[in-house]
């Protein structure tokens, strides 16, 4: 299943570095992977996406975890959240498709951010499904020059405060205890 | 150290490690670390050990962690001082041994040139260490030397790196001795959950054959009275994995000896029939597992260990508890006393009286002779001469195991050994930490003539440094371990795996200013080790000329469940049909 990991870390050279290490060294499979610096300068908010049986991922959260320089991890697939990817699509339609391309980010409620001659490079938010369509229905107007996207997650409402190593403790199954 | 005085970055690291408690160093001088290495000229508290090799320093600083609990240092130069200390890194992580190793840097101008000697080390051990920091600005050192420290001894420990370039070493600095580490994404959890201790209590009570499987962390916690106190007052039985040997009396009733592998038939059966496993500070490597499919299948799981990725890792559990197991103990212990009325003797008879006949039905065993020397004989009498009164270290293989099964542990510390990474080479150098901590114990490396020959260098700093280690070969002249696969597995095609070349190893220590003995009949074998461990008062290599045909049983093959187990009966009846075959 997937699930969608936010870290706060310290905002140090070779975090990153440590972390994508981690997933690659486990054989675990990054889906995505986005980092911003938070308010305060000293941290980092990473925000992973990932897919793994329920003992894959509760590895992963607690090999995570373990990294000196994590300081916090939530498996957000868990809570409500809103999750966030942008896309941003360098398009060189035909003269005659001008239109149609400019008429589809107004219908994604994309922005046009950079324009040129030939170029359109258009700019949409939202969540997975609707990225992928975006993705997809711009395919089909000349070159994608660029494309990149990342994802964002947060939490709905107030951050739950959950004590993560003891938070492994409780699903356990008791068995031969009756 | 006068207050507001400039130190530079040398001073700073020097006066960091002696209020670290640090007394010795392993290391091996380079351009960059000139610096540090001036500074340890004239010192009169801390004194390097330059060992012949960085691995042979990293493995010596493993072993002197070991005997005694406190963080082993290292201090190398960059590049391949670096990387040649990573082996050993490696070893340590797998093992969790405390350790810090200081490398030298190419200088911040230069890094990321390919500078002449630059390796990323920090890039390189990031995966096999706890931790490690690269330092970039002077000010920051001795903070960075402070909570390396902390790390590496606190939670798991293990090793952890500090990079350190040439200008920091040069560079000046106000020296503040922090009061605190500053680690707000480290914090290790030693109490255990106490509804989970009282849960793990109802199940013990509850359970009619319960097996404690012991691991390193009952070691690295101190917890050898709470496991025997756990042990004795329920009357469970325990098995001590390769690297908890020795946290349990192995001349005790209850003791099983080591599970797994090349563990013992009633350790392994215990294990299998159980329904419940007490699982204490250990990590369900496949060594001991086998099979995980069809590990202990009938049995509940209490799996207590600090750090929670070890649990739910390999085999299920039923009753996680993170936590320091000692602590965890302790509190278990004092659940099982007030709350637990049983009548624990009258419990387990029936379980006790099993595993005994089990015992009787196939100890450890090996068929002896009178004209070809057992290497088993050797460890057996070593144990016989020394009454278990000795540190022993092993090398990786055959040698290993045979150190295990025919020498009886009784306390924690007196087994020093690669677990994890299963590293040859590690022994000797290990045995010369374990020295240097203990110079009055007797220490002694049980090794193989493949082994011994990956740090033979490291004689120079036996010698050197006047450390009595004695050297126990057992010489087979082949892999001995490879060679057992391949001939039960692999048709008996012994690809790569004879030595040919051996070299003289009596000569070999005399030319290094040791002394050499040797015995190739079984009749020599007392003697020689009478000579070698306790009249000679320098470093010693004893060289066995052992039966090369000789394999470690009991044996599970890879991937099969542990009691799947071969047997040297079986072997020899398979002997005997060969020949009968012949005659016929």
């Amino acid at each position: 299943m997937r699930h969608t990991i936010t870290l706060l870390v310290e905002n140090r050279f070779g975090v990153l570095s440590r972390i994508s290490g981690l997933f690659s060294g486990r054989g675990y499979n990054i889906e995505s992977l986005s980092v911003g610096e938070e308010i305060d300068p000293k941290y980092s908010q990473m925000t992973i996406v990932t897919s793994g049986d329920d003992l894959i991922i509760e590895q992963i959260t607690k090999q995570l975890n373990k990294l000196v320089d994590v300081i916090k991890v939530t498996d957000v697939t868990e809570f409500e959240h809103v999750e966030r990817e942008m896309i941003i699509v360098k398009v060189t339609p035909k003269p005659e498709k001008k239109t149609e391309v400019l008429n589809l980010a107004g219908i994604f409620r994309g922005r046009v951010v950079d324009s040129s001659e030939s170029t359109y490079t258009i700019e949409v938010t939202g969540d997975e499904k609707k990225i992928r369509c975006v993705h997809r229905a711009y395919e089909a107007y000349g070159d994608k020059g660029s494309c990149a996207h990342g994802q964002g997650g947060h939490i709905e409402g107030r951050l739950q405060e959950v004590d993560v190593l003891g938070f492994w403790e409780l699903p356990a199954f008791f068995r031969n205890l009756s | 150290m006068k207050a507001g005085m400039k130190l530079t970055g040398s001073e700073i690291l020097i006066e960091c490690l002696k209020r670290e408690g640090v007394k010795h160093i392993f290391g091996y001088p380079g351009g960059v670390v000139l610096n540090i290495f001036d500074m340890l000229y004239d010192d009169k508290d801390i004194k390097l050990i330059l060992t012949r090799h960085e691995q042979g320093a990293v493995h010596a600083a493993d072993g002197y962690a070991r005997a005694t609990g406190k963080p082993g240092v290292v201090l190398v130069t960059s590049g391949p001082g670096a990387t040649n200390t990573v082996t050993g890194i490696a070893t340590a992580s797998m093992d969790s041994v405390p350790m810090v190793v200081i490398t030298g840097q190419v200088p911040t101008m230069l890094i990321g040139n390919d500078a002449f000697q630059e390796a990323d080390i920090v890039g390189i051990t990031r995966p096999c260490t706890k931790h490690n920091f690269l330092v970039k600005d002077v000010n920051d050192l001795a903070m960075v030397v402070k909570e390396a420290f902390h790390i590496a001894v606190t939670g798991r420990p293990g090793p952890v790196l500090i990079d350190l370039p040439k200008d920091v070493t040069a560079g000046k600095a106000d020296f503040v001795w922090p009061e605190k580490v500053g680690l707000p994404g480290y914090k290790p959890k030693y109490e255990g959950n106490k509804w989970m201790i009282s849960q793990a209590a109802h199940m013990i009570e509850k359970s009619k054959k319960p097996v404690i499987v012991a691991g390193g962390g009952v070691i690295i916690s101190g917890a050898y009275k709470e496991l025997r106190e756990l042990a004795e007052h329920t009357q469970v039985p325990v098995t001590t994995t390769l690297m908890g040997i020795g946290c349990f009396p192995e001349t005790s009733r209850l003791s099983l000896g080591m599970p797994g592998m090349h563990g013992t038939y009633y350790a392994n059966k215990a294990i299998q029939e159980s329904d419940l496993l007490i699982a204490l500070g250990m990590r369900f490597d496949d060594r001991v597992t086998g099979k995980t499919d069809a590990f202990a299948p009938t049995a509940s799981i209490i799996h207590i260990d600090i750090d929670p990725t070890s649990i739910r890792k390999n085999v299920r559990v039923d009753i996680p508890i993170v936590g320091d197991v000692k602590r965890v103990l302790a509190v278990l212990n004092k659940t099982l006393k007030t709350d637990v009325k049983a009548q624990w003797g009258q419990i387990r008879k029936a379980w006790l009286k099993q595993i005994d006949d089990w015992k009787k039905e196939r100890p450890l065993t090996y068929t002896k002779s009178d004209t070809i020397i057992k290497p088993q004989f050797v460890v057996e009498k070593i144990y016989e001469l020394t009454k278990g009164n000795a540190i022993i270290t092993t090398e990786v293989g055959q040698n290993q195991m045979w150190a295990a099964q025919f020498y009886k542990y009784d306390v924690p510390r007196s087994f020093i050994s690669s677990g994890g990474l299963g590293t040859m080479g590690f022994g000797f150098p290990a045995a010369i930490g374990a020295q240097l901590a203990f110079p009055d114990k007797l220490v002694i490396d049980i090794a193989g003539d493949g082994s011994i020959q990956m740090n033979i260098q490291e004689l120079a700093t036996a010698v050197l440094n006047r450390l009595p280690v004695k050297v126990v070969i057992l010489n087979n002249g082949f892999l001995g371990m490879v060679r057992q696969w391949q001939e039960l597995f692999y048709g008996e095609r012994y690809s790569y795996s004879h030595l040919d070349v051996v070299p003289d190893f009596v000569k070999v220590a005399e030319s290094y200013g040791a002394a050499g003995l040797r015995a190739t009949k079984p009749s020599e074998v007392e003697d020689v080790l009478k000579e070698g461990l306790f009249k000679i008062k320098k470093t010693v290599f004893m060289d066995f000329a052992v039966d090369w045909k000789e394999k470690v049983y009991p044996m599970v093959p890879a991937g099969a469940p542990i009691d799947h187990m071969l047997f040297e009966e079986a072997e020899a009846k398979e002997e005997k049909k060969k020949r009968l075959k012949v005659v016929k």
